[in-house]
């Protein structure tokens, strides 16, 4: 026998108890959706997990209307120590359901078992317990003293991260004393549904959070809703662009966390083992589904070859398969969708004259799998070089000389992060100061932590999330009326036209026209 | 006898040059009573293009200047202001048609509020920045760095002092600049551009327009080398659609501002026209 | 199971590799310029080879083939004849319960306790076959290597004359640290050549680099290829007499030295952690770590070695756990 061939492993099942259907979590409690229910499926296997509510725009003004109330009549009125302190609750509470979060993570998303167990779910918890001792404590958040809170909070995120993305808004909403209407992706909406009944458990105010399941339709009925003062999205930079018109003219607030094609830059001088190490996870982590990945590998030319050698053979270890077995490295791709995406992009790579190479690997007969893979000889006009692809392939380029290595790290109108691998520290740091990219990593990758501010460059988005940044961003300053003028003869605060959101990445450019020349017609 | 004057050509101001418009458009400045005071050039869509390529082309320079040296420069210009004020406050008394005490106190706030930035040249990343305290064995680090080029509508009510409050913030970081002036109160953005064109700010930082708002903004708002719009002055203007153009490349936008001042000095001026930049570095002693 | 290599000292491949003499110079000129290591990479990617999770047939597979690579230690001052019988005796027959338990790799040592060892496996000494038990050496005054070369020769020479098949040297971490690595790279050479039989076989020459003394990755990284370059058929992480001993990072980072001498000459190193690894749960993140770095080739007694006492009663009991469905006690496993 082959001792590689490890024997499955698979993570228990048991721990989860799902229900047949979910329902809206508005007000604290469930309710059901104005809108068709839809399924959620496993995407490993295909198999439908649950029935998920849909929330058309009554649902939204209904939850809205609970996020308003609960922020007018209770949690902007509490002291930021309780706000804290219930904040501590939901931390503590996501370690003890730790392991069934992270399976239900894993069936919903199809991502490893040992990412959601050992990255995605501890962050969760690290990033509720951060920002809640920040609540009492907004004086020092950098926008004066006594800050005040924004209102309600229309949060949108993305499936890639679904539970991560979610603690990601919602703690330091909650710690700087904004109220929530959350909408999850529509393929990836069980584990929200499951801090739900966290939130329940916790004994959260009604109405602080509520979480709005649905497609992008409720996504669009979110951010053009009158009564939401602060938009935070995550996801696509097309969608980000529709919501960036969208709220346009009104007083809202926005954080967009949108796309990106990192580089990830390797010179001669790099700690080798650890410079592939940081290859792989940056393209390879979460099957490549992250907005941070490093999809552009650029490599000094004088060890291209030898590198893209050790990248093969490190490939080659490489397991695919069922996301709940513990020794699962790459897991499904979310959807049908987005395997198409992958699918037509290599293609087109392929075209473009670049190479293509997997490992041998054999992929499951159901669900939505695709192999790891290295495009070589790729070059800078190439749009597996240009696009985000948001899979596992990687697109490997070289240069000559840290200038030129800049230079094309930057020729991207995304700039979300990079990566640098050299043994040399001021070149390190010289080329760090160069990159333009809202996060850089030296001689490592993908590292998060609620510490951190996270965010891009250019079209990768604005505004940051994490850390004292990303308080900062549901926070303004005392006294401060926002005097946004109306634009001539219009209000655009109570009439804003619908902006399409898409829920994949391909928002239709006509819709958002549409939503453009309605606006135009309101005035 | 008195003296014959000689009146002075307004020009525009870009890459540290000072052309007339290339579509040889001007527009006639006038008092608030409606003498004339003056030919201003009427910039066009080119006009702002070329601009945006002189602001680029500047930014490497401006934001590699070490702040210590980028507060110099800026100081700098206070101090070349305080030289021209008497002809500063006689352009904005003649054009703003105000009491000389008026005019006054807006150039003294003006040359103030300069002070004011250069100051922070060398301190706003100790304030916006923070050190991380990471779970892990990670030297972290976030600073603000400039965003690029902005381009900014100046408030249209104020000759120098709204012109200053929105230029100056900008400059801070390291940005490079693209500043509509106010259409009826062009003079004074002139006049300031000879102080630059005299300073020791390089060409190109600071390019100036005078002429339309309405016509110019909508070039620069839907620009794709443009990283930031800045519609403080542009309140008059159609400015939704300025920010709708501005998504199209996911800008920054300041919406425009409301009350007595438009633009009063913050340091949220300078951070909202920055980027977080966080680097994270791995740590270890063996 | 003992190697006959042919002789060239130093390492054929060495003298290739420099195109000229192995000098202080040439050394510290190739060793300095091997890429460095990250360490913080470094022990990230061991901590996620430990997360691997080996359940049913392959954890069966694995608990066997843990005990096929055990070098049995003891290496006290305290230790005796009979201890050293009692030692074979549990190398022997490992399971007493259980005849279908695999016998380890080797006996270690101290050099005066080799004619104790050889007598006392009697027809169960490999002498120099594939089969049977050998019995290993430490040598060139180990632990501290404090001695006159001459005195380290003939340290060895005596062990590999009283019938030891494998001789663990250690190196000269004073003068690693002093950046003599050519002293430290003839005396491996020296020791190789005390290694020689009078039939003009080698004895197996596993050079122990006393990771815990080195301190660095870089450090453990250029010793590794040093010891590689002068002839050592196997790198050995520690005596286990420093703290830190035997670690998965430097397991690991040992293994890709092997794995690039590998890709770069076609020669297979062997690998030896010791020190510190007493539980199968353990020892099996070194199984996955060798697997998953260098192949599965790798795991085998020629080829891999764990430097252990107490780790296979451990394995025992998880051995029987799996054989009988019940978790079993120390009482049913026997101290040698």
């Amino acid at each position: 026998m082959s001792f590689l061939d490890y024997a499955p492993a698979p993570e228990s099942t048991a721990i989860l108890s799902l229900k047949n259907e979910y329902g809206l979590f508005i007000n604290g409690e469930f309710v059901d959706g104005n809108g068709t229910p839809f399924a959620t499926i496993s995407p490993a296997t295909e198999k439908k997990i649950a029935m998920i509510s849909s929330a058309n725009e009554a649902d939204v003004d209904r939850a809205v209307a609970a996020a308003r109330a609960a922020y007018d009549n209770v949690w902007s009125r509490m002291s930021g120590s309780d706000r804290g302190k219930y904040l501590f609750r939901i931390a503590r509470l996501v370690q003890e359901r730790a392991r069934e979060l992270a399976v239900a993570e894993s069936l919903d998303n199809g991502k490893p078992i040992k990412e959601s167990r050992d990255v995605d779910v501890p962050l969760v918890a690290a990033w509720f317990f951060y920002y809640a001792g920040w609540a009492d404590k907004l004086d020092h958040a950098g926008v004066g003293p006594n800050p005040a809170s924004l209102g309600v909070a229309g949060q949108i995120i993305p499936w890639n991260f679904p539970l991560l993305m979610l603690a990601w808004k919602i703690a330091p909403a909650l710690a700087a004393g904004n109220t929530v209407v959350l909408k999850p992706a529509e393929t990836t909406s069980l584990t929200a549904l499951l801090f739900a009944e966290i939130l329940q458990q916790a004994d959260l105010p009604a109405g602080v959070v509520n979480i709005l399941t649905g497609a992008g339709a409720t996504g669009s009925a979110l951010v053009n809703h009158g009564d939401v003062n602060k938009i935070a999205f995550t996801g696509s930079t097309n969608v980000g662009r529709g919501i960036a018109r969208a709220i346009a003219g009104t007083d809202k607030r926005v954080t967009l966390e949108l796309g990106g094609k990192a580089a990830n830059i390797v010179f001669d001088d790099a700690p080798i083992d650890q410079a592939i190490e940081g290859i792989v996870n940056g393209i390879f982590f979460n099957q490549g589904h992250v907005c941070c990945a490093g999809s552009r590998l650029l490599v000094q030319e004088n060890i291209h070859d030898e590198v893209v050698d050790r990248l093969k053979q490190r490939l080659s270890t490489l397991r695919l398969g069922d996301p709940l077995d513990k020794n699962t490295d790459i897991g499904a791709v979310n959807s049908a969708a987005q395997l198409e995406r992958i699918r037509t992009l290599s293609d087109i790579g392929e075209a473009e004259g670049a190479e293509r190479w997997s490992p041998d690997c054999v992929l499951p007969s159901e669900g939505f799998w695709f192999a790891p893979t290295i495009f070589t000889n790729v070059s800078t006009s190439h749009r597996i070089a240009r696009e985000e692809i948001f899979g596992p392939v990687l697109s490997v380029l070289t240069f000559r000389t840290p200038a030129e290595a800049i230079a094309k790290a930057n020729n991207t109108p995304y700039g979300l992060s990079a990566g640098i691998w050299s043994d040399k520290g001021s070149r390190i740091l010289a080329v760090a100061d160069k990159l333009r990219a809202g996060v850089i990593w030296a001689n490592t990758f993908n590292k998060f932590d609620p510490a951190s501010p996270f965010g891009g460059y250019k079209e990768s988005g604005y505004g940051r999330e994490g850390g004292r940044h990303g308080l900062g961003a549901y926070l303004k300053p005392a006294g401060s009326v926002r005097q946004v003028p109306s634009a001539p003869a219009a209000d655009l605060t109570t009439s804003a036209a619908p902006a399409e959101l898409a829920a994949t990445e391909v928002a239709a450019p006509a819709a958002t026209e549409a939503a453009t020349t309605k606006k135009k017609g309101t005035k | 006898m008195s003296r014959l004057a000689v009146p002075k050509t307004y020009k525009l101001y870009i890459g540290g040059k000072f052309p007339r418009s290339e579509s040889g458009r001007t527009y006639e400045v006038t008092t608030r009573s409606g003498e004339f005071l003056a030919n201003a050039a009427k910039a066009s869509r080119k006009d702002a293009r070329d601009a945006v390529v002189a602001a680029r082309s500047a930014v490497s320079g401006w934001s590699g200047a070490t702040p210590y040296n980028r507060g110099q420069v800026l100081y700098r210009i206070a101090e070349l202001l305080e030289g021209r004020r008497v002809q500063f406050i006689s352009e904005i008394e003649q054009s703003e048609g105000i009491s000389i005490e008026a005019a006054t106190a807006q150039v003294d706030e003006a040359i103030d509020r300069w002070v004011w930035y250069a100051g922070w040249a060398d301190k706003y990343v100790q304030v916006a920045g923070n050190a991380n305290p990471v779970s892990g064995p990670y030297f972290n680090l976030s600073v603000p760095e400039p965003t690029g080029v902005v381009a900014i509508v100046a408030p249209q009510k104020s000759s120098l002092l709204g012109l200053v409050s929105v230029v100056a913030p900008a400059l801070v970081a390291g940005n490079t600049v693209v500043v509509i002036a106010s259409e009826a109160l062009p003079l004074s953005a002139i006049s300031l551009s000879e102080v630059l064109a005299t300073s020791d700010v390089p060409g190109g930082v600071v390019n100036i327009l005078t002429g339309s708002p309405a016509e110019i903004t909508p070039w620069l708002a839907s620009h794709a080398d443009v990283n930031a719009l800045d519609l403080t002055g542009a309140g008059d203007l159609d400015w939704i659609d300025l920010e709708i153009a501005a998504a199209e490349t996911l800008k920054r936008v300041l919406r425009p501002g409301g009350g007595a001042d438009l633009a009063a000095p913050s340091l949220d001026r300078i951070t909202a026209l920055t980027e977080t930049k966080t680097v994270w570095h791995t740590k270890s002693l063996i | 199971m003992t190697e006959t290599t042919k002789a060239v000292v130093p390492r054929a491949t060495a003298l290739e590799m420099f195109d000229g003499p192995v000098t202080d110079a040439n050394l510290r000129r190739y060793l300095e310029g091997i890429p460095g290591v990250d360490a913080v990479g470094l022990e990230q990617r061991a901590a996620g080879l430990g997360t691997r999770s080996i359940k049913t047939t392959s954890k069966k597979w694995a608990l066997d083939t843990i005990i096929e690579l055990i070098d049995l230690t003891t290496l006290e001052g305290a230790d005796t004849p009979g201890k050293v019988r009692s030692l074979v005796a549990k190398a022997i027959t490992p399971d007493a319960s259980d005849p279908s338990t695999p016998r380890v790799a080797a006996v270690c040592v101290y050099g005066d306790m080799v004619p104790y060892a050889v007598q006392a496996l009697g027809s169960h000494h490999s002498r120099g076959t594939d089969s049977g038990i050998n019995v290993a050496a430490v040598a060139t005054a180990f632990p501290s290597g404090r001695a006159s070369l001459a005195v380290k020769l003939s340290d060895t020479a005596d062990a590999v004359q009283s019938g030891a098949d494998e001789i663990d040297m250690v190196i000269d971490r004073g003068a690693f640290l002093a950046g003599r690595y050519g002293q430290v790279f003839d005396e491996i050479v020296a020791v190789k050549e005390a290694c020689r039989r009078a039939d003009g076989t080698y004895a197996h020459l596993k050079v122990i680099l006393e990771t815990g003394e080195l301190n660095t990755y870089d450090n453990v990284r250029r010793a590794s290829w040093l010891s590689i370059l002068a002839g050592g058929d196997f790198i050995k992480t520690s005596t286990g007499k420093v703290s830190p001993a035997a670690t998965l990072p430097v397991t690991l980072l040992m293994l890709e030295v092997v794995r690039d001498w590998h890709r770069l000459t076609g020669e297979k190193i062997g690998v030896k952690p010791a020190g510190g690894i007493r539980t199968s749960k353990d020892a099996i993140k070194y199984l996955v770590t060798v697997a998953e770095t260098v192949g599965e080739d790798w795991l085998q007694p020629h080829l891999f070695r764990f430097g252990a006492s107490s780790l296979l009663n451990d394995v025992l009991l998880q051995r029987q756990k799996m054989t009988t469905g019940h978790y079993s006690g120390a009482d049913y496993v026997t101290i040698d």
